[in-house]
């Protein structure tokens, strides 16, 4: 016994590793990819999730923010709600209304939701002070902790609008609500106070549901509150399951995506892994049976074969870990700027858990065929190697052999029925090859797509704006945080100490219009409006003349042509629980519109709600740029040229537009898709390498016969290509479908993500052409791993593979 | 006499070895002649005829096979050459037992080229001649050693090589298929077949070859012709 101690069994596997370079590299690699495509998958799930779900525990967050019309309801009936059937606990009503504060430097904030409440704890929605004291009197404000600041500190006064004369309020605190129910908070009596005929005073319930998981369960409440409350009283909800997604949003796109590629990767390692050292036990049967000659009990023999799968999968192992670790700091930064306190590092346990999963799926799999070893009894072990196969395969070869193909060619067409197992191995690694290369092709396409669809006013050839970019006051304080938007400078919104010189809209149009080369043209501008049933600002792009040149992409309706019409995104329609057809009432300054749905726009700019409507429907509106687009032959540098000598002298400016780049978590997932598509076809083809390699060891003798019997070294190369070629169309015809099912599958769950559907110029990216390329990449992928075995194989020495037993 | 066979100061060197495996050797054999080496193990008997089958190149030295000098060939174009002018039988059969007795005989026609239906033809032609046709459609794992060995036998002869070499045909077969093969191969040398053979069993070099060459330590210790051709 002491003979097979640790001693003898360390020496037999490392002289196995050491020889088996081959299946020790593919095991190896194979592993690292795997893991590194887990760690990075599991980290962004963990960043993207669990901080929102503990805080929105921690604070009894509301799966449900109503906003209801005092004049139409009674305070007790909004009281009664709480005791619905499904409420398992409520808040409010607490008066609600939205004011445009402006900063002590007279610079102003964006349009602030303000909920008057009396202190910050209650049934629903228990808001985090995190600094200072709650309101107590009128005169005070608590304001939301993303706007804290230089000139937004505790203690700083805050003018409730720009209009001279208006009431200034103090900051005594800062607080956070995961719920985001509102963006500050005064004592009621001060709400009633600042209300005013643009923006009265609603009412604000909290709500909290036994079953809220879903987006049919929040629809199924909101019809109930509805009809509790009297009819037309409820004007708007807000559900739990968007904030959570505004909030989740920035990593969450990526998830669906790394989630694929890490299941893609765990498959095949887990295929590759097996197939390796099952390969090497079926290659092996002599050496297991010398060493239980020679003494090694069938436990030693298991623990020696795993051993040769966990030596090489633990480096690989180690290594995946860290390019995990390395691959998800990119990633992670994106989510670091949603939530503001996530570390830029993997979760330990992720960096745990996964190495241990990927090193028990490897022992598992090198178990079985390590077992089979065990249980081979020593004579049996030892003929087996010696004695001619019998049985599987030779169908297979009497039918292809009556193909009218080279006799080389049918050969090695009919080698994989031989070994069946070790064939399907090879399909299978050849099939996940060919599914990551065409999901990653139909990825990329689609991120284009994205790409392309983002910034539709590049599409324009000219911008003619009505102030100059060195007019235009510094951006304000930081609005981050879901729901607060950045008032655009193009917009108009600019304050501070220094006023632009802003163009007189109808000279910047007559310039226009006079302007030889003029195509057509339509008027723009950007800002925010607050909509009814939604909290905080919602950013506007309002349209003059016909803007269908500059329309978004849309999943679904039409884009506007006239006034009474809006476009919104996806998350609009979901949040504000509406539908193309629906009206929404919709506040630009003191203007109230009431405006049809006309369409659903896609729209991947973060977590604002952008609308786009028309700017008839606000009289107090001006176009603040122009998008132009010039006749054929005329040349933009030189009409933007002529443009803006004519409308400098009067404060505005026009620019050729370049074509716009492309977004850079767009640019970080095309690389991550492309890398990691990289990676799964190398190990693909590593797997076919390593069948091959098998089938070559094993077949060399018979090689040897072939080439005695005047076989020619390209005949050989030939037999050898041929042998996986019918692999290679297989798992293309079976790899090509599935990755178009993946991206089918994946890219509405990544979109769902970030709060959109996906319109078809996203979804619908393949080409035929670039189908039957791609399948054809299963061939490639099957012949360029057997190229090096095939190449041995035909170079190898007749006399010597005559030997070899 | 046409010479099928000539060696011009051939020697073989393995690498690690001090002394070369063979040679130098001069030999020549004729057309029709049925040459038996023989030796002790190490003696340099496989060397030489894996010389003579171009599957290995001499250290120095010309090797000359039915006209050609094929130790400067290329592989591509030794194994045309193989296939064309060699037919080779060995110890342990060397069948490929995925294929049926009439496709392993096949193999070597088809890979010249040889149409299917004429490959076929002279497949059945052998078989005939070597009493094998019941067995066509078996596989070579369910003959016995005497029959794989015609298999070989008719394999080798597919072509029609100017030259059948065979490598301790009897070594692996029991008393009675060994004089099968015996007869096998002398009623080939009768009808004129060039035969190389190499054996330790001096019973079967003294049966059915003209020649016999003794090998010691890779030098010839004796070269003679035996006796008539039965």
């Amino acid at each position: 016994m002491r003979l097979f101690g640790t001693g003898a069994m360390a020496r037999v596997v490392r002289s196995r590793v050491g020889r088996r370079r081959v299946q020790t590299v593919v095991i190896a690699v194979a592993t690292m990819m795997a893991v590194a495509s887990a760690v990075v998958a599991g980290s962004l799930m963990v960043a993207a999730a669990a901080p929102f779900d503990r805080a929105f525990a921690r604070q009894q967050g509301a799966h449900i923010t109503a906003q209801f019309d005092p004049a139409k309801t009674s305070t007790a009936r909004l009281a009664g709600t709480g005791g619905l059937p499904g409420v398992t606990a409520s808040s409010g009503p607490h008066p609600s209304t939205a004011f445009r504060p402006v900063d002590r430097t007279g610079f102003p904030l964006p349009t602030l939701t303000l909920v008057g409440r009396s202190g910050p704890g209650g049934d629903v929605d228990r808001v985090d002070l995190k600094s200072g004291r709650w309101a107590q009197r009128p005169g005070e404000i608590v304001l939301d902790a993303s706007f804290e600041g230089p000139t937004i500190q505790i203690g700083a006064p805050l003018k409730t609008s720009d209009t001279p004369g208006a009431p200034t309020l103090s900051i005594v605190g800062f607080a956070v609500s995961v719920s985001r129910t509102a963006d500050s908070w005064a004592t009621p009596a001060q709400v009633d106070a600042l209300a005013s005929k643009g923006d009265p005073v609603t009412s604000q319930m909290l709500y909290r549901f036994d079953a809220a998981s879903t987006k049919e369960q929040i629809l199924a409440s909101r019809k109930k509150l509805a009809a509790s409350a009297g009819p037309g009283a409820l004007l708007g909800t807000q559900s739990w399951l968007d904030t959570k997604r505004v909030a989740d949003q920035g990593a969450a796109a990526t998830v669906p995506f790394m989630m694929a590629f890490g299941v893609l990767g765990i498959v095949m390692s887990v295929i590759i892994v097996s197939s390796v050292i099952s390969g090497a036990v079926g290659t092996s049967l002599r050496r297991i049976g010398i060493l239980k000659a020679i003494g090694f009990t069938p436990g030693e023999v298991v623990r020696a074969y795993v051993a040769q799968a966990l030596i090489p999968a633990g480096a690989g192992i180690a290594l995946g870990a860290v390019l995990g670790n390395l691959l998800a700091v990119p990633l992670l930064s994106d989510t670091a700027a949603v939530y503001g306190t996530v570390s830029l590092s993997v979760a330990w346990w992720v960096d745990v858990t996964v190495p241990a999963a990927a090193l028990v799926i490897v022992g598992l799999a090198a178990l079985v065929p390590a077992l089979r070893a065990g249980r081979l009894r020593t004579v049996e072990a030892i003929a087996v190697g010696r004695s001619p196969r019998t049985g599987r395969g030779q169908w297979a070869h009497r039918a292809i052999g009556l193909l009218p193909l080279p006799r080389a060619v049918t050969y090695g067409l009919a080698t994989p029925f031989t070994h069946p197992v070790r064939a399907l191995a090879m399909l299978l690694a050849v099939a996940f090859g060919t599914v990551a290369a065409t999901f990653a092709v139909g990825l990329t396409s689609s991120l284009t797509a994205i790409g392309a669809s983002q910034d539709p006013e590049s599409r324009a050839a000219v911008t003619v704006t009505t102030t100059q970019p060195n007019d235009v006051a510094p951006p304000p304080p930081p609005p981050v945080g879901g729901g607060a938007a950045n008032p655009s400078p193009a917009g108009g919104s600019v304050a501070g100490t220094h006023e632009p010189r802003v163009a007189d809209p109808a000279k910047v149009r007559s310039a226009i219009t006079s302007q030889a080369g003029t195509g057509s043209y339509y008027g723009k501008t950007e800002t925010e409006v607050a909509v009814a049933g939604i909290s905080g600002p919602v950013q506007a792009s309002l349209y003059e003349g016909d803007s269908r040149s500059g329309s978004y992409e849309m999943i679904s309706g039409r884009w506007i042509t006239g006034r009474g019409q809006v476009v919104v995104p996806t998350r609009f329609l979901e949040r504000t629980s509406t539908k193309i057809g629906d009206t929404v009432r919709v506040t630009y300054e003191k203007e109230t519109a009431n405006l049809r749905i006309v369409g659903e726009s896609f729209d991947t700019s973060g977590s604002e709600l952008e609308i786009h409507a028309d700017m008839a429907d606000f009289a107090s509106a001006v176009p603040s740029a122009f998008l132009v687009e010039v006749r054929p032959g005329v040349r933009a540098g030189e009409y933007a040229r002529k443009v803006a000598a004519a409308v400098r002298p009067l404060g505005g400016d026009a620019t050729a537009n370049a074509p716009s780049g492309q977004d850079g978590v767009i640019l970080i997932m095309s690389a991550m898709a492309v890398l990691l598509t990289l990676m799964l076809v190398s190990v693909a083809g590593l797997g076919v390498l390593n069948s091959v390699v098998l089938d070559t060891r094993e077949r060399v003798h018979d090689l040897g016969v072939c080439k005695a019997i005047g076989m020619t070294p390209w005949q050989v190369l030939s037999l050898v290509l041929a042998s996986v070629t019918a692999i290679g169309v297989i798992g293309g015809l079976i790899g090509v479908p599935a990755g178009y099912a993946l991206h089918g599958l994946v890219m509405p769950v990544m979109g769902h993500a970030v709060g959109t559907g996906l319109p078809s110029a996203v979804l619908d990216v393949y080409e035929p052409v670039q189908l039957l390329l791609l399948g054809l990449g299963g061939v490639v992928i099957a012949v360029l791993g057997a190229l090096i075995p095939a190449g041995w194989a035909a170079r190898a020495r007749t006399a010597s593979a005559l030997r070899t037993e | 006499m046409h010479q099928v066979i000539e060696l011009e100061g051939v020697a073989k060197r393995y690498d690690s070895a001090d002394a070369p495996a063979l040679g130098p050797l001069t030999l020549s054999v004729a057309k029709g002649e049925a040459l038996a080496v023989t030796g002790p193990s190490g003696s340099g008997k496989s060397t030489l005829l894996n010389l003579v089958a171009g599957l290995d190149k001499p250290t120095s030295g010309a090797v000359t096979v039915a006209g050609r000098r094929i130790d400067q060939l290329s592989e591509h174009a030794l194994a045309r050459f193989r296939r064309e002018h060699i037919g080779m039988a060995f110890q342990f059969f060397n069948l490929l037992d995925d294929l049926t007795v009439t496709d392993n005989i096949q193999l070597p026609a088809q890979l010249t080229g040889t149409s299917r239906r004429s490959a076929a033809a002279r497949a059945g032609e052998l078989m005939e001649m070597l009493g094998i046709q019941k067995h066509a459609r078996a596989y070579p794992g369910r003959l016995s050693g005497g029959e794989r060995q015609r298999v070989a036998v008719a394999r080798a002869l597919v072509n029609r090589p100017a030259l059948l070499l065979a490598d301790e045909p009897t070594g692996a077969l029991d008393t009675s298929s060994g004089h099968d093969v015996r007869d096998l191969l002398t009623d080939l040398h009768r009808a004129g077949q060039t035969i190389v053979l190499v054996t330790h069993d001096l019973t079967l070099a003294q049966a059915c070859a003209s020649r016999t060459l003794h090998l010691v330590d890779g030098h010839v210790a004796l070269d003679s012709h035996a006796r008539a051709v039965r």
